[in-house]
């Protein structure tokens, strides 16, 4: 069976940002699962997704010392799911409701994460 | 989709409420509060624990917490839960007690919550694994969400960080009414602009209190209720509604699962929104008292901030909201929801003194879990209602 963390984890570290997409229904999902949610099919392969997204929403989480704050978006990706994420390269402050924005992955702490920025 | 909305109304009520050490409560484990607040209960109601055969209760650190507390108080329920919806549990509760109960299954439930965060800061802030989708962004876990939620709302709608200080400022004059509330000093909406920004546009007013609180509520059958020491408050309905656990799952970031649960508790009541006399909703945030406004059928969605605004729903506004202070200003112990139905309790009866909302007989309490993950809505009334 699909080790959907693990699988997706390790595709992040050779440095793909692979989504899952149901055969049956054509629809991409993230996070990764063992099933679509809602339909519950199981036939999910991993596919790369394109990397392009849109803010959805935006937060700056504010630090004591303003250098330090960071922002938090939630992205919609072309393919359709929605997920969380930082949008860098860019003041925190400065990123907008609906900024197209482009996937990379970036160490942070010490682990391949996915960030994005502006497309 | 169509729902279904059985539920039996009327044929229960609320007979005893309680709170205990609100505001500070060191020297004393959770449990201790929620075993005090119990006692309170029942001798509100004019009932002992030999009464008491089902127990509902979710501890702040325990995840055992249901077992812990019935041996804490000697009983031996035939029902015991200790459900994991964040906030909104209790209201849960109130529907599952009111079903068992309805069913005979049970005669005497205690719904029942203690938790002193201040006085003893937890090791560990709850019992939940930390999202692998989310935690590595570092999000300030809950505020960081709703505040996603909030951005969302006021680009699609124009709602405004005024808006949203109305909602803190309304709380705060609603607690200066109420000796029990923890924080009642003044709070202008300029205070509210000027506090430190925590999770943008969220400031650290904005931001529920994290102080210590117990509550206990005591549920019998109407015809039971009307021996009991005071006035039953019948539960009139009482709905739920999950969508989501982390708001990157949340299928729509400004329609909450309220408009699911409100349609189907005012279904099950037998009332409309404008019947509603007193509306006590969970204010973890500013933002979210907005979004239930709105999904609970106030006003149409995206009118929450504009709805809110000129002390709407402050002392002597159009709707009374959270007249206990909230969990803003009055009580916010991590979760909170079994207070929201003390309130409603209170006002019900005539309890509320200087805060009292005149002739009120129909009163809705909303929980809130996760974030905004878990909503659960109950329809109180008094005897003139059922």
């Amino acid at each position: 069976m699909l080790h959907p963390e693990e699988e997706w984890r390790a595709h992040l570290a050779q440095g793909r940002f692979m989504i899952q997409r149901s055969r049956s229904t054509g629809r991409h999902v993230f996070h990764p699962r063992v099933a679509e949610p809602g339909t519950g099919a199981q036939d999910l392969d991993w596919v790369e997704a394109s990397g392009q997204g849109w803010v959805h929403a935006v937060t700056v989480v504010r630090k004591k010392d303003p250098a330090e704050s960071y922002n938090v978006v939630l992205v919609d990706l072309a393919e359709g799911p929605r997920l969380m994420s930082r949008v860098v390269d860019i003041a925190a402050d400065t990123v907008r409701i609906g900024m197209a924005v482009r996937a990379r992955i970036d160490i942070l702490g010490d682990q391949p994460t996915l960030v994005f920025v502006p497309a | 989709m169509t729902h279904k909305h059985g539920f039996p109304r009327g044929k229960t009520a609320i007979v005893g409420a309680a709170t205990f050490g609100i505001g500070r409560c060191p020297g004393v484990a959770a449990v201790d509060m929620a075993a005090q607040a119990s006692l309170i209960a029942l001798a509100d109601a004019g009932l002992t624990l030999a009464d008491v055969d089902a127990v509902y209760t979710s501890a702040p650190y325990e995840a055992l917490g249901g077992m812990e507390l019935v041996e804490y108080l000697g009983l031996q329920p035939k029902v015991t839960d200790c459900n994991r919806t964040g906030g909104s549990a209790f209201e849960v509760y109130a529907q599952q007690a009111a079903l068992a109960l309805d069913a005979g299954l049970i005669d005497c439930a205690l719904i029942a919550y203690g938790s002193n965060p201040a006085s003893v800061p937890p090791k560990a802030v709850g019992m939940t694994r930390p999202s692998p989708w989310e935690a590595p962004y570092q999000r300030w876990a809950p505020i960081s969400s709703y505040a996603l939620a909030a951005s969302r709302h006021m680009h699609l709608y124009g709602t405004t960080r005024e808006h949203l200080a109305e909602v803190a400022v309304a709380a705060r004059r609603w607690a200066q009414l109420n000796p029990e509330a923890a924080v009642r000093d003044p709070l202008s909406i300029d205070d509210v602009l000027g506090a430190r920004m925590v999770s943008d546009p969220l400031s650290v007013r904005d931001c529920c209190l994290f102080n210590d609180g117990a509550a206990a509520i005591v549920m019998v059958r109407a015809d039971r209720a009307r021996h009991c020491r005071k006035a039953p408050i019948a539960v009139l309905g009482a709905a739920h509604a999950v969508t989501h656990r982390e708001i990157s799952g949340m299928p729509d970031l400004t329609v909450t699962g309220a408009a699911r649960s409100g349609a189907q508790a005012y279904a099950q009541a037998k009332v409309r929104p404008r019947d509603i006399d007193l509306v006590m909703l969970y204010d973890a945030f500013t933002i979210t008292p907005i979004l239930f406004l709105e999904d609970l059928g106030f006003c149409p969605k995206g009118e929450g901030g504009r709805f809110v605004a000129d002390g709407a729903i402050a002392p002597g506004g159009r709707l009374a909201v959270n007249t206990s202070g909230g969990g803003l200003s009055c009580v916010h112990p991590g979760m909170y929801g079994l207070f929201l139905l003390v309130e409603a309790v209170r006002q019900l009866r005539g309890e509320a003194g200087e805060r009292q909302i005149p002739d009120a007989h129909l009163a809705l309490a909303h929980g809130n879990g996760g974030v905004l993950s878990s909503q659960a809505t109950v329809v109180l009334g008094t005897a003139a209602t059922v």
